[in-house]
């Protein structure tokens, strides 16, 4: 009995017919792209993006080259030279961060004791050939000088849950 | 229209008849093609809609430059001839894919003045230049000189020729009723029957009282044009593309027309055999060509549904469709027809 119902199914062909009821359904449901350059979706406070090197307000620069952040990078992306400067404090004479070799895991940024090495949101930005992702110290700092306002806001808005 | 009759005489003079010939042609294969282009448009966004996005809307308003786009960049690329490839074959396989679908379009009516070629045996004509398409597809695979074309060509060969049975049985039903092989007279001999004479005329057409004969008629046209879920042939997750990983260009793109023109011509041919062509469904409305192109829309529209919702069949199961169910069905109801007629229920005198 059971196999002639299952033979009177396939024959009026009710699986094929409730499959089509669901596309047919689809068919006029809501419509969820988003149209990428003109919509996006909302971004989170602690969105990894592009780096940057922040300053204090005084303009010095944070960084003070304890080399953490090179020691923790799992993709080794980050290239750290240090001498002392002239006021005997120790300073980076080179910060590279291949950005190509990046897994823009964050690490950098919770392994840096002073708050120097941040990921902003930025994500759309681009290289038109080889070395132009290679970012140097002086590169990061401008993104920081940039983008300060928003990274500043976002530490301060990330900073209750930690 | 005798005025441009005698006008063309006074140009081409003996020729005429021949240049007519070719204008009308012209006709019929041009608004196809536009046709052809604007169905890939429409299966993007169906299959879009189906699956909660909007298919293609950057090329113009909604998208609507896209198939002009598409076919723009495929006449622009390489069409690349692999080395161990037969050169001959290799080219004009898909030609052979594409004059078929448009080669059967000469005897389809679209309404029972407008037709190219009305000859008595069309609905022969039909099956004959149809068959024809899968040659196409078997020497593209063959010539392609690659395993995996070849598989797919393979498969495709068997598949045509397994649901061409099918197909054929069901169009001999048809035959019976109208007892006519003019595709015509096989629209003409659905107006009349007890509901066409109470004036509701899509009850009398072939779709109701041959209602299996519908549905594996247009099953097997979903098989005939390798649509999904039948699309074997092509098979992405198994054999990359089947018989056109080879092609490039042009020469991709000519294919892609002929599955497409195919596509069309399946549903002009289920419309014109069952669904009553050119005829109004009610009495009250006017019959007229228009009634045959919104059939062969909502046709189109399920081959994309079908696209869009099931899962492709695996080769067995297809053929198992093939052979141990759409061959049985046909036969039973080729019998049931028959005896149906001779009894004295018989609907078609």
């Amino acid at each position: 009995m059971g196999s002639m119902k299952e033979i009177f199914n396939s024959l009026f062909l009710k699986e094929l017919l409730k499959g089509m009821s669901v596309t047919g359904k689809y068919f006029f449901a809501r419509k969820i792209t988003v149209q990428y350059p003109e919509e996006k979706t909302p971004q989170s406070f602690r969105f990894r993006g592009l780096h940057a090197l922040r300053r204090y307000p005084n303009g010095e620069e944070r960084c003070i080259a304890c080399k953490l952040c090179e020691a923790i990078c799992p993709a080794l992306a980050i290239t750290i030279e240090a001498e002392p400067r002239d006021d005997g404090s120790r300073r980076t004479t080179r910060y590279d961060i291949d950005l190509t070799k990046c897994i823009f895991c964050g690490f950098c940024e919770e392994a840096c004791p002073v708050d120097a090495v941040v990921e902003t949101r930025i994500f759309e930005y681009h290289g038109e050939k080889r070395g132009d992702l290679y970012y140097t110290k002086q590169m990061l700092l401008a993104n920081g000088d940039r983008y300060e306002d928003q990274i500043a806001k976002d530490r301060e808005l990330d900073a209750s849950y930690r | 229209m005798d005025a441009l009759m005698n006008f063309g005489t006074g140009i081409f003079g003996g020729a005429w008849p021949a240049v007519w010939t070719l204008i009308k042609i012209v006709l019929i294969v041009a608004p196809m093609m536009l046709g052809v282009a604007y169905l890939t448009y429409f299966e993007r966004k169906v299959i879009g809609y189906m699956q909660v996005r909007i298919g293609p809307n950057r090329v113009g308003p909604w998208g609507l430059i896209q198939p002009i786009a598409d076919g723009l960049k495929l006449l622009m690329k390489e069409i690349i001839v692999p080395s161990g490839a037969n050169k001959g074959i290799f080219i004009i396989a898909p030609m052979l894919a594409i004059a078929p679908a448009l080669a059967a379009w000469a005897v389809v009516p679209f309404t029972d003045s407008l037709v190219l070629a009305n000859i008595d045996a069309s609905l022969l004509y039909i099956m004959a230049i149809t068959s024809m398409g899968v040659y196409g597809i078997i020497l593209s695979g063959w010539a392609s000189n690659s395993k995996y074309a070849f598989l797919g060509a393979m498969r495709s060969a068997a598949q045509m020729v397994s649901y061409e049975i099918s197909m054929g049985f069901s169009l001999i039903c048809v035959l019976m009723v109208s007892n006519s092989l003019n595709l015509v007279e096989i629209v003409n001999v659905q107006n009349q029957g007890r509901f066409a004479g109470w004036g509701l005329s899509f009850l009398s057409w072939n779709w109701l009282p041959l209602f299996p004969m519908f549905l594996v008629y247009l099953i097997s046209g979903v098989a005939e044009t390798n649509r999904a879920p039948f699309d074997v042939a092509e098979g992405e997750s198994e054999i990359v593309a089947g018989f056109h990983v080879e092609y490039s260009g042009m020469a991709f793109a000519v294919f892609f027309l002929a599955e497409y023109a195919n596509m069309i011509l399946v549903s002009a041919l289920t419309s014109i055999m069952f669904l009553g062509g050119w005829l109004s469904p009610v009495s009250f409305l006017p019959d007229g060509i228009l009634w045959l192109f919104a059939k062969m829309s909502a046709i189109l529209f399920l081959f994309l549904w079908f696209r869009a919702t099931f899962p492709r069949y695996r080769y067995d199961q297809l053929m198992r469709l093939g052979w141990k169910v759409f061959v049985p069905i046909c036969l039973i109801w080729l019998v049931v027809v028959g005896v149906w007629m001779m009894s004295p229920l018989n609907i078609w005198k």
